[in-house]
């Protein structure tokens, strides 16, 4: 039996306070975490599989152009290779974001070089890469093509467009203004665990193991791909080893595995190499960003632009949202943004960690910087004064909104000095030392789920959805909120996710997985309580459930008579998503310190403040946040994708040499969670968090190492050459 | 990654037998070496295992020196007693390479054979005259930040990417290497490496049927001893300059001065004429800039690296003015 809820109205009985079981909100740690530190929770090339051939992809080495032809026989020789699969539904790049449908297949159309164009299989992995390596390919290769977003004219995204007032007038009669153009290099997921999957044909299913985020979208893409219906499909991903938006869509291995094993009839694996998985999953887009900031003698502005500059493949509809929080974050009547995309035969953009703010933030909060530093305003007291009462773009009222609490606990933990402001004031030995902030800001997204929760007479529940777990703890919290609404410690609530039996939700991506399949699994509690309550003559509001007992003596297996009991939840955001503007705020500070003579940039202390509606877990909330600014640290300092200007190859493709941070480079953290509910949210208050931690982190960052040593830098990341580019002597 | 033959290697002679194979190459840590077979860049036919063939011993030599086997680990030399009292800047320059589980397997012999970074040596779908002679340097007017600003030629613009090297570079010490015939040399190790000109594809002075036996130290010499590294990321990254200096003061005077430079050139950097420069002079800001100058005056940069240059004048005064005030 499915009870559907569509919100359309703010939720303010926030009924998940009212519950006796006292276990939401809970630091608890996560429930599949020992499985996965001794190593026994399988991730999607690990199941053991009889029979399972192995799969490499084979990668093109041009630019732009047509595969004439492919000789198969220049390896099926070669010993254990099995095939060539060059099917023309293998699929070159890996599918945007909730797609639905196939990308782009056509391998024997080269758009980059990298991308995939057929799969060779083997008895091993060895004997398979070896070959995919040896496979010959004759090649017409189309010259000119563009490679950097500078060379072609772009195209303006319309819909990103907004023209208030006039801003140019603004700028000139403005008491202080700014009008900077900042840069960021591309960014990488580097997802720990490589996209792979197992594909089982048995003459009529599909079964596909497979390291996903959003199994409702990848089923459909995966079957469009491959002309089956989806019915004849089962996608399973319980274990992701990291996703970071590199698996929100179908990608080429789970594509060709599942082509190989039905031609094939056998078991196929295909595991992308490391630097597979860089140079043909998604990158995000470098960006180049203009800001204009006109402000009154107070600061308040009156005039705010922001225009950006993306790139991406031609016939991607994915351009990096740089402006999405632009749009609400601060109050100015006169405003121009603009996206614009260039088209160009780089790898494929699309989402990684926070798309949009993850770059958007820092540019904007790099120029709030300087407009406090000319207005002689500190940089806290400048965000205050500009926080609007309502969305100043469409006048809808924000759902909640915590940034000047943010701003104001963040500043006090931190210990900030609201005095003047003046760079190289503190020097120890070789180091300068500087202090920054920023705001935060990400838009809340929640999206239609379905989860079936079964009540059992043994006093245990089962939660069944197809909701992924990516290592941000859903598993523990769909126990939490279950175990909450049904008074069932969370050890007796089995969560069973990641599998295309189950019923269907938005998966993980853009934070919205915990209040969309949260939310599925709260409706779903609420209709067994109205059973119960029901069976035991109480309204549902008055039944008090805990420890697995019905209060007023009746132990759940009687009220069951001995019979499971099971509802499935359908949740669906109705008129909030249209009346409100959602978002999580929240305010960074840091101490950075900054060597005179090499430029390296380290930072000492950094602390986030953060509300983004009801914490359904501190312990794994924190350690979104913990990660979150983690990668605020990479993109402010070592986080680069660099492209060769011939080819448009990505050269840095592993790990050794893509810099994400290292444990020194992270100092101690400090997470403050300013809780609150947010009734438009979501039913159970909550909002998106994972990415809000990286959303403007890397300007105050950046803004420290002005503070520190004078240099004022317009480019993220702030390597030693760029900063004692900038150093004065 | 292409099939191989695996051999295992018991004694010193049958390493140096096996290896003289024309398509053989030997394997001891394996940390660099497994990851160029994976991407095709090595393709050895036989790989023989050195790891049994017994010289990871650590001893002290007659002259007060000390004898690191080949076979001793990165972590084994960095946290033997002698190296942290003696040369500290050794264990300094291994501890600021890799990570820890890489020194665990990573070998002193192994190390001093490390290979380059270049992206292009390490992409068998780009041209790289070291990979494959004449087929043109992928770096030149490609992404070269890493790349060298001495010693380069118009075939290769690669750095030599270790740490160790160039300590060891600085305290002078010396390759022992064995060959198959049973002769036996020694070569400074400011002499192992060789600079690209017009062979980038030889790196060293190893010939076939040569293998590392020990790295040789001379006794122990008073004064400072530093490692600076600036990288990228504090840790996990390959250096942009790198420094190892030896550095001992007697009456307000430089008394020696022995540097050594990495992340500038396809070997670690020794110029004895810095050495002459400072030896004897009293140290000041417009001294190291007379050593920076005589260490850059043939440098040329590459567009991308062309922060390297003042990066290495930069870095040199703050590890002189450090090796002289510690040594005050």
């Amino acid at each position: 039996m499915t009870v559907h809820l569509k919100q359309d109205e703010p939720d303010t009985s926030n009924r998940l306070d009212g519950m006796k079981q006292g276990v939401i909100g809970q630091p608890i740690s996560r429930v599949e975490g020992l499985a996965k530190v001794t190593g026994t929770a399988p991730y999607a090339a690990e199941y053991p599989i009889e029979g399972c051939v192995e799969g490499v992809l084979a990668t093109a080495t041009i630019t732009r152009g047509e595969i004439l032809k492919i000789d198969k026989d220049s390896v099926l020789g070669m010993p254990g290779v099995i095939a060539v699969i060059d099917d023309p539904r293998l699929t070159t790049r890996a599918a945007q974001g909730t797609a639905n449908e196939a990308p782009q297949q056509s391998p024997r159309t080269v758009c980059y070089w990298g991308q995939p164009i057929a799969l060779v299989v083997a008895e091993t992995f060895e004997q398979a890469r070896d070959a995919a390596k040896h496979l010959a390919v004759e090649y017409r290769p189309h010259d000119g093509a563009p490679l950097s977003p500078d060379a072609v004219e772009p195209e303006e995204q319309e819909d990103e467009t907004v023209r208030q007032g006039d801003l140019v007038h603004a700028m000139s009669e403005a008491a202080h203004s700014v009008d900077v153009t900042f840069t960021t290099k591309g960014h990488a997921s580097a997802a720990m665990e490589p996209h792979a999957a197992i594909a089982q044909w048995d003459g009529d299913q599909l079964t596909v193991h497979a390291s996903l985020q959003m199994l409702n979208y990848n089923i459909s893409e995966l079957a469009d791909a491959i002309d089956l219906p989806e019915e004849k499909v089962r996608l399973v991903s319980r274990f992701v080893g990291g996703g970071f938006g590199s698996k929100l869509g179908v990608s080429e291995e789970t594509v060709a595995a599942a082509i190989a094993a039905m031609q094939l009839e056998r078991p196929v694996r295909v595991v992308m190499s490391r630097q597979q998985v860089f140079q043909c999953i998604m990158r995000r887009s470098e960006t180049t960003q203009r800001l204009r900031l006109a402000a009154d003698q107070k600061g308040r502005l009156t005039g705010f632009g922001h225009e950006a500059l993306v790139s991406n493949l031609p016939g991607e509809t994915f351009a990096e949202p740089v402006l999405q929080s632009s749009h609400f974050l601060y109050a100015a009547q006169n405003r121009k943004l603009m996206l614009e995309v260039a088209r160009i035969h780089r790898m494929t953009a699309g989402s990684v960690r926070a798309p949009g703010e993850a770059v958007g933030m820092p540019a904007l909060e790099g120029a709030m910087d300087v407009l406090a530093e000319r207005a002689g305003i500190d940089p806290v007291e400048l965000r205050l004064r500009n926080i609007p009462k309502e969305n100043p773009e469409e006048g809808l009222p924000f759902s909640s909104h915590k940034l000047a609490e943010c701003l104001r606990e963040g500043a006090e933990a931190f210990g900030w000095d609201s005095g003047p402001r003046k760079p190289r004031q503190k020097r120890k030995g070789e180091w300068w030392v500087g202090t920054g902030m920023a705001s935060a800001a990400r838009v809340h997204n929640v999206g239609e789920a379905k989860a079936r929760v079964t009540l059992k007479p043994d006093g245990t529940a089962l939660v069944e959805t197809d909701m992924t777990d990516i290592g941000t703890g859903t598993y523990t919290i769909l126990a939490q909120i279950a175990g909450e609404m049904l008074g069932l410690d969370p050890e007796n609530v089995l969560v069973d996710l990641g599998d295309t039996r189950h019923p269907r939700g938005p998966g993980s991506g853009g934070s919205w997985g915990a209040s969309s399949s949260g939310s599925a699994v709260y409706v779903a509690c609420k209709a067994l309580r109205e059973e119960l309550a029901d069976r035991v003559g109480v309204t549902e509001t008055k039944l008090d459930l805990a420890d697995g007992k019905v209060a007023g003596g009746h132990s759940l297996a009687q009220v069951l008579a001995g019979e499971p009991l099971a509802r499935e939840g359908h949740y669906e955001p109705g008129a909030i998503a249209d009346d409100f503007t959602a978002a999580g705020f929240g305010a960074f500070f840091a101490q950075v310190r900054v060597n005179h003579f090499t430029g390296e940039s380290r930072v000492d202390r950094m602390l986030g403040a953060f509300g983004f509606g009801r914490v359904l877990n501190r312990k794994t909330a924190r350690s979104q946040c913990l990660g979150g600014i983690t990668w605020s640290i990479g993109a402010a300092l070592t986080e680069a994708l660099e492209f060769d200007p011939r080819d448009g190859h990505l050269v840095n493709c592993d790990l050794a040499e893509y810099h994400v941070p290292v444990h020194r480079d992270v100092p101690d953290l400090e997470v403050i969670m300013v809780e609150e509910r947010d009734p438009a949210a979501s039913p159970i208050q909550a909002k998106g968090i994972g990415e809000l931690g990286m959303c403007g982190g890397a300007a105050a960052i950046g803004n420290a190492i002005y503070n520190a040593c004078g240099a004022r830098l317009f480019d993220y990341p702030m390597t030693p050459d760029r900063v004692l580019a900038c150093m004065p002597d | 990654m292409r099939p191989f033959q695996y051999e295992r290697a018991r004694t010193l002679g049958d390493a140096a037998r096996l290896v003289a194979g024309a398509d053989a190459m030997a394997i001891a840590g394996g940390s660099n070496l497994l990851d160029l077979m994976k991407l095709q860049v090595e393709t050895p036919g036989e790989l023989v295992d050195i790891n049994r063939a017994g010289f990871a011993e650590i001893e002290d030599a007659d002259d007060g020196g000390l004898r690191i086997g080949a076979l001793a680990t990165n972590t084994a030399t960095a946290v033997h007693p002698r190296v942290r009292s003696d040369y500290p800047v050794l264990a300094r320059a291994i501890l600021a390479g890799a990570t820890q589980q890489l020194r665990n397997k990573a070998t002193t012999g192994g190390n001093l054979c490390q290979r380059t970074r270049c992206f292009y040596f390490m992409n068998i779908d780009q041209p790289c005259n070291k990979r494959e002679p004449g087929s043109g340097c992928g770096a030149i007017d490609g992404v070269a930040k890493l790349h060298a600003v001495l010693g380069t030629s118009d075939e290769c613009i690669a750095t030599y990417p270790g740490d160790m090297a160039v300590a060891l570079s600085a305290l002078d010490a010396t390759v022992q290497i064995a060959s198959v015939d049973g002769a036996e040399r020694s070569v400074p190790v400011r002499d192992f490496h060789c600079l690209p000109g017009d062979t980038p594809w030889r790196e060293n002075v190893l010939e076939d049927g040569e293998v590392i036996t020990a790295v040789t130290l001379p006794a122990p010499v008073a004064g400072v001893q530093l490692y600076r590294k600036v990288r990228e990321r504090s840790s996990y990254a390959f250096a942009l300059v790198s420094i190892a200096a030896i550095v001992e003061m007697r009456d307000g005077v430089i008394a020696r001065a022995d540097l050594s430079f990495g992340g500038l050139a396809h070997k670690p950097w020794h110029d004895l004429r810095i050495s002459d420069l400072l030896e004897g002079a009293a140290p000041s800001a417009q001294l190291y800039d007379a050593a920076a100058d005589l260490l850059l005056e043939d440098a040329r940069g590459y567009g991308e690296n062309d922060f390297k240059i003042p990066l290495a004048r930069r870095t040199l005064h703050a590890v002189l003015a450090q090796a002289v005030e510690d040594a005050a």
